[in-house]
């Protein structure tokens, strides 16, 4: 429970300057988005559940914009069943998330569900939706053991925290080549897990490593700069959020520190550029298991993808964008099958297999993506544009 | 383990100097407002939030960049001044608004606790919620992020062996202790400083003495409130971050130094300030930062199990000069 919890913080940290800008441009609009009343007759009604309006929206958001493109989309094609996207704001909070989605199955009878955002609120919507047979994709709940619990209806778009070790302590050892690595976390479970699932693949690996725990509270990290300095380091990778990371980054560039500097997904924010200091931030490394592609530089379809997403919401992808877009699409993907029963979409997720935006949506029978592909992103001014999968990408200094 | 001791001493010494230097600083305002009213003024860390915000507010107002050099004690001067002001004139609002009303009808000293805990909880939120973003101009959600604002340009002032001190670390060692100094002469040089010690001593007897109260109180808050306030701008030119809740862990590091130099006692809080930011950064290198508190706490305990006055003894009036 207390690591399902601390994953949900996770989520409900990060959020940026872009998310905010998000937050903004969905404004009224979403509001009044007039989505409730298509429901019913030969139409099928699929749930977004997550944080939509409360302090961490600018992570729900970018995926439930992602979602609303994908079925807008889809309906524009004139199909034989249409689809309304119904929005459920849980606020991230799980007891808010069980009774959206009780009422979601009874009075609104929806087929599908996109989500529950965030680990926590997925960890009690899932049994429900279980039980009620509704299938789900959740575009951003990382969570190891959500895969773990035998849920029959349950898929997720994004690959796990373990995954994510992997891919960054591949990166660590294979890309960068580092020799010693000096790990930091903020004593959290989601933090602490994925600093040591790094250090444990870069230790076999001939990689000499050390480790300090920071507190998150606390606003001077000096003692950890100073262990640090000692140990000397080709890289630092920090498990946790970005306003920690801000702060230790910053504090180790202001020591003199000269090495390599990387964390996860809980600091790919613009806001971790902020509170680094743009000079300082320069050149941090950011490991995801999102997409978020901007540029367009993965494939056609995530070029497309983020044309489309910046004309209809007038702000760039964001964090999970891409992955709200696939997890709709694969439900949309059963519909276009003729498949318009819980059941049958349930059944037909089983087999589903697209290129997506992102990445190849494919479910085991666990529900988890069969991609295990990391992306690493680079600070580069103020934004933190890809640099390519962990197996391939490169510094650019 | 040791000999990470032995290899980060220098730099733990130092650093553990410029934060202790900090914590002694809103330690003031606890021991000093403890000493005079026998009240712990839970509010004091939001005093000490407020002038961050006020520091930071003046960086962006002069559009400051680049500071370095000389030039930072001229900027440091100037903040010191603005949160000083802020923050002094903010612990005269608070006692104004939450403690005096509760003394004039004889409220018990739990009470006024209770008053400070909730006068401390509505100063967060009131930033949080409405001053941070009126006065940053962002959202309302952003306004319980952090507020970032680089402009220092740090330097290695003094480079000698393994003694390396960075111009903000000096500058924060410095000018607390500048504060601390100056506050010794007021309490024990001036007229308002005797009526300060007078009431510590024996409130009742002041009164018959020609003391007024009144103003002996809200001195002492206008006193306590600029230390923080100073300590707010030192804090801003080390870390460049203020929030809404960074008040909370500093208020009760400075409390704990309070209580382990002697509380209601002015040098007491000086040296429990240096002991407690000395006894952080040598635990934290010695056993790693997630270790730094429990070894201050145990310190503390040991303190207070042999001396239970703390270092220095209790009270306000035996700080002579």
């Amino acid at each position: 429970m207390e690591r399902l919890g601390t994953l949900r913080r996770n989520m409900m940290r990060v959020t940026g300057a872009v998310a905010m800008s998000a937050v903004l441009a969905l404004g009224a609009g979403a509001c009044g988005g007039g989505d409730d009343d298509k429901s019913g007759g030969d139409g099928i009604t699929i749930g977004f559940m997550g944080d939509l309006t409360g302090e961490n929206s600018g992570l729900v958001i970018p995926p439930y914009q992602g979602a609303q493109l994908a079925v807008e989309q889809y309906n524009a094609t004139n199909p034989k069943t249409k689809v309304t996207l119904k929005k459920y704001d849980s606020q991230g909070k799980p007891e808010q998330a069980t009774t959206l989605a009780q009422g979601a199955i009874k009075n609104d009878k929806i087929t599908a569900m996109i989500g529950p955002a965030f680990s926590g609120e997925s960890q009690s919507v899932a049994p429900i939706l279980e039980e009620a047979k509704i299938p789900s994709v959740t575009p951003s709940a990382t969570n190891i053991t959500l895969a773990e619990k035998g849920w029959k209806f349950w898929h997720r778009a994004v690959a796990d925290d373990a995954v994510q070790g992997n891919g960054a302590g591949g990166f660590i050892a294979d890309q960068i080549k580092a020799k010693k690595v000096f790990t930091a976390h903020d004593n959290q479970d989601y933090g602490k897990g994925l600093a040591e699932s790094i250090a444990n693949v870069v230790k076999p690996k001939g990689a000499q490593v050390e480790a300090d725990g920071v507190d998150e509270k606390a606003t001077d990290y000096s003692s950890t700069v100073n262990k640090i300095k000692q140990f000397n380091p080709e890289i630092v990778y920090f498990g946790g959020y970005y306003s920690v990371a801000g702060k230790l980054f910053k504090q180790l560039r202001e020591a003199g520190y000269t090495g390599k500097m990387m964390s996860g997904d809980g600091s790919l924010a613009a806001g971790l550029v902020e509170s680094t200091g743009q000079k300082n931030a320069q050149g941090a490394l950011l490991s995801c298991g999102c997409v978020i592609d901007a540029a367009g530089k993965v494939s056609p379809k995530s070029k497309k993808f983020a044309d489309e997403y910046k004309a209809k919401f007038g702000s760039d992808v964001a964090i999970y964008s891409s992955e709200g877009y696939d997890a709709a699409t694969a439900l949309l993907e059963a519909i276009k099958a003729g498949k318009t029963s819980s059941g049958d979409i349930n059944d037909f997720l089983k087999t589903v297999s697209f290129e997506g935006v992102g990445k190849q949506i494919k479910f085991d029978d666990k529900g988890e993506l069969a991609s295990q592909d990391i992306y690493v992103y680079e600070v580069k001014d103020n934004t933190i544009p890809l640099l390519g999968k962990s197996n391939e990408a490169k510094p650019t200094s | 383990m040791l000999d990470n001791f032995v290899n980060q001493f220098w730099p733990s010494t130092i650093d553990g100097l410029s934060l202790g230097a900090i914590y002694a600083l809103i330690a003031l305002g606890y021991t000093m407002v403890y000493g005079v009213l026998r009240l712990i003024n839970f509010a004091h860390a939001e005093i000490f939030m407020v002038g961050t915000f006020a520091s930071v507010f003046t960086v962006q107002a002069l559009g400051l960049s680049d500071v370095g050099g000389l030039g930072l004690i001229g900027v440091v001067v100037v903040l010191a001044l603005v949160s000083g002001l802020v923050s002094g004139g903010s612990a005269v609002l608070l006692e104004a608004a939450a403690y005096r009303p509760l003394r004039k009808r004889g409220a018990s000293r739990l009470a006024a606790l209770i008053s400070a805990i909730g006068a401390s909880i509505f100063i967060q939120q009131l930033f949080a919620t409405i001053v941070v973003p009126l006065l940053f101009d962002t959202s309302k959600e952003a306004g319980k992020l952090p507020v970032n604002e680089h402009f220092v340009t740090r330097s290695n002032v003094i480079d000698f062996g393994p003694i390396t001190i960075s111009n903000d670390r000096l500058i924060v060692f410095l000018g607390a202790i500048l504060m601390m100094i100056a506050l010794d002469q007021f309490v024990n040089r001036t007229k308002l400083g005797r009526g300060i010690r007078s009431t510590a001593q024996d409130p009742e007897t002041a009164v018959l003495m020609g003391v007024n109260i009144d103003r002996v109180v809200t001195a002492t808050f206008l006193v306590g409130g600029i230390m923080a306030g100073v300590a707010a701008a030192l804090y801003i030119v080390r870390f460049e971050q203020a929030w809404y809740f960074s008040g909370f862990l500093l208020g009760i590091k400075a409390f704990t130094a309070a209580v382990l130099g002697g509380i209601g006692n002015i040098r007491g809080a000086l040296v429990g300030g240096f002991a407690l930011g000395l006894f952080e950064a040598y635990g934290a290198s010695i056993f790693g930062s997630g270790w730094k508190d429990v070894v201050a706490f145990s310190v503390l305990i040991l303190v207070l199990m042999f001396r239970p006055t703390g270092i220095l003894g209790e009270s306000l009036q035996q700080a002579r000069a």
